[in-house]
């Protein structure tokens, strides 16, 4: 650890590249604690929108049309919208009428923190691209094979859960792999409400200490990194669930 | 803005979203008017009577120290020193708007030949520019905060959440010396929105500015105060190029800063543009004044 500091000091020394996020104890600490909460911030948004993806593709489904149209509308709102313009809507409009508790100073502190508020954001915007991604899997099931699972006595949910999400699943991967890759990158955008995430402690590092263009490219690397493995990852599974003759 | 300003943004931008190209594009930019300078910096004061013009870099975003009025004009304190520094030459002064992030650019490159621009006074910057001594202001950062919430210490903001404006200088030392939790945003609005939906304690910020704020007539910060010490007191600096700050064009701005603090003069303007008065004038001006008293 003390090499690496030392390396980027004599770096800054010989170049004039300056890398705080290396040998400055408060950089490091805050520039690390960043990508952890840019990780946090990707691994839960990812999981609840996929989750109100496969959700709101079964209410899509439903029987009872109000539920339908509840799940239309609300991907309608969310995906008509710009993400920038949901976060500050969730965290100055919504945020203004949740209740808050007043703490030993007097002040008032808000029950939902604005990493909550960006987590909520991101997840309805990824999640209602979701909803359509899943769909078209859905659709993609043959209909025969719906009716073989209901002649065999499965209800809606039964075959939903045990068959058509499965095979849909295999069917919609590449696509739910394209909308992910952008839930990463639109993380981001918490920087607008002061999530400290990357991009914004980043931001507050180049202001310090006046070196944007190695910030810059330390984000780039890093976004890279970060989406690579997310890549990776979709990958293996969308390995580990082919089935020989079916898709590709 | 100007068209040029304008061009060169473009180009930067255009640069640093190459991202490594950035390292060939910005010098080609930037040399064209570098090497001007270069060839005129002994002679700057000269220049500016032949020409009988003075180009300042004053800031346009800054209410009360260099601002537009409706009309377009600009206003405030540093551009009523621009306007004595112009009339005691007896040139017509030229107001080039200026930002914190290229004031320094447009010295250096030689768009200005003057720049008052809210700037404080560091090491690193003395190696860009010309600072010019005496200072001619100073400020340090406070918090303001609702007027229910009491604290006496520094100390007691430890791990409370502090809105802020991302970019500023004192964030870092807020977090570091202090513990507390800087919510930096974008903007002064969504700064505001956020303390007035209480989504952090207070507002670390300009002391000046805060107190600018507290008398605003309009009585929109009544609910607010200022109970904590002013921290890191600061001293602002106005420049000139490098080459500049030992020659002709440099010994006159000192002289000026110097008479204007003999004066009282920098208290007058600061009391006319409707800021408090600063501590760090008062103590100039008692130093530096007539010591004649006339009879």
């Amino acid at each position: 650890m003390e090499l690496i500091a030392e390396f980027f000091r004599d770096l800054r020394a010989t170049t004039g590249l300056n890398f705080t996020i290396f040998y400055d104890p408060f950089d490091v600490a805050r520039f690390w604690r960043a990508f952890l909460v840019t990780c946090q911030l990707a691994v839960a948004s990812v999981v609840l929108s996929i989750a109100i993806g496969i959700v709101g593709a079964f209410g899509q489904g439903a029987r009872f049309r109000p539920v339908a149209w509840l799940v239309n509308a609300y991907v309608a709102f969310f995906r008509n919208t710009p993400p920038l313009v949901q976060m500050y809507f969730f965290f100055f409009a919504l945020g203004a009428i949740t209740p808050t508790v007043p703490d030993d100073i007097g002040m008032e502190v808000p029950l939902v923190s604005n990493f909550a508020w960006a987590l909520v954001a991101l997840s309805l915007f990824a999640g209602a691209f979701n909803v359509e991604i899943f769909r078209s899997g859905i659709e993609a099931v043959p209909r025969s094979t719906v009716e073989a699972a209901e002649a065999l006595g499965y209800s809606r949910l039964g075959a939903y859960r045990s068959i058509v999400l499965p095979l849909a699943f295999r069917v919609c991967l590449p696509s739910l792999n394209n909308n992910l890759v952008n839930l990463v990158k639109t993380t981001t955008l918490a920087y607008a409400i002061g999530v400290p995430e990357m991009l914004y402690v980043a931001n507050q590092i180049w202001s310090d200490s006046l070196n944007v263009t190695e910030m810059m490219n330390v984000l780039l690397l890093l976004y890279i990194g970060l989406v690579s493995f997310l890549v990776w990852v979709m990958h293996r599974w969308e390995r580990a669930m082919r089935m020989p003759g079916y898709g590709t | 803005m100007s068209l040029a300003t304008t061009t060169r943004r473009a180009l930067l931008a255009l640069a640093a979203a190459v991202g490594l190209g950035a390292g060939w594009a910005t010098p080609a930019v930037a040399q064209a008017p570098a090497a001007a300078p270069q060839a005129q910096v002994s002679d700057t004061l000269q220049r500016i009577l032949r020409e009988g013009r003075l180009r300042v870099g004053v800031r346009a975003d800054y209410r009360p120290w260099g601002f537009r009025n409706p009309t377009g004009e600009f206003e405030g304190m540093e551009i009523q020193m621009a306007r004595e520094v112009a009339r005691t030459l007896g040139v017509q002064p030229e107001f080039v708007p200026v930002v914190a992030a290229n004031r320094m650019q447009f010295l250096a490159q030689g768009q200005i030949d003057l720049m008052i621009a809210t700037m404080s006074d560091t090491a690193e910057r003395r190696g860009i520019v010309g600072i010019v001594h005496p200072n001619y202001y100073s400020s340090g950062y406070n918090v303001l905060m609702p007027r229910n919430v009491q604290v006496r210490e520094w100390e007691q903001l430890r791990g409370r959440q502090l809105c802020a404006i991302q970019g500023a200088w004192y964030n870092r030392p807020a977090t570091e010396r202090f513990g507390a939790e800087v919510v930096a945003f974008t903007g002064i609005a969504e700064v505001e929105t956020a303390l007035t939906q209480r989504r952090c304690l207070g507002w670390i910020y300009d002391d000046n500015l805060i107190a600018v704020m507290l008398a605003d007539p309009s009585g929109r910060w009544r609910e607010f105060h200022q109970p904590l010490a002013s921290q890191s007191d600061t001293p602002w600096g106005l420049a000139v190029r490098l080459a500049d700050v030992n020659g002709p064009f440099g010994r006159f701005m000192s002289g000026m800063v110097a008479s204007w603090h003999r004066s009282g003069q920098l208290l007058t303007w600061e009391k006319d543009a409707g800021i408090a008065e600063s501590p760090f004038l008062r103590r100039m001006n008692e130093a530096m004044r007539d010591h004649i008293r006339p009879q």
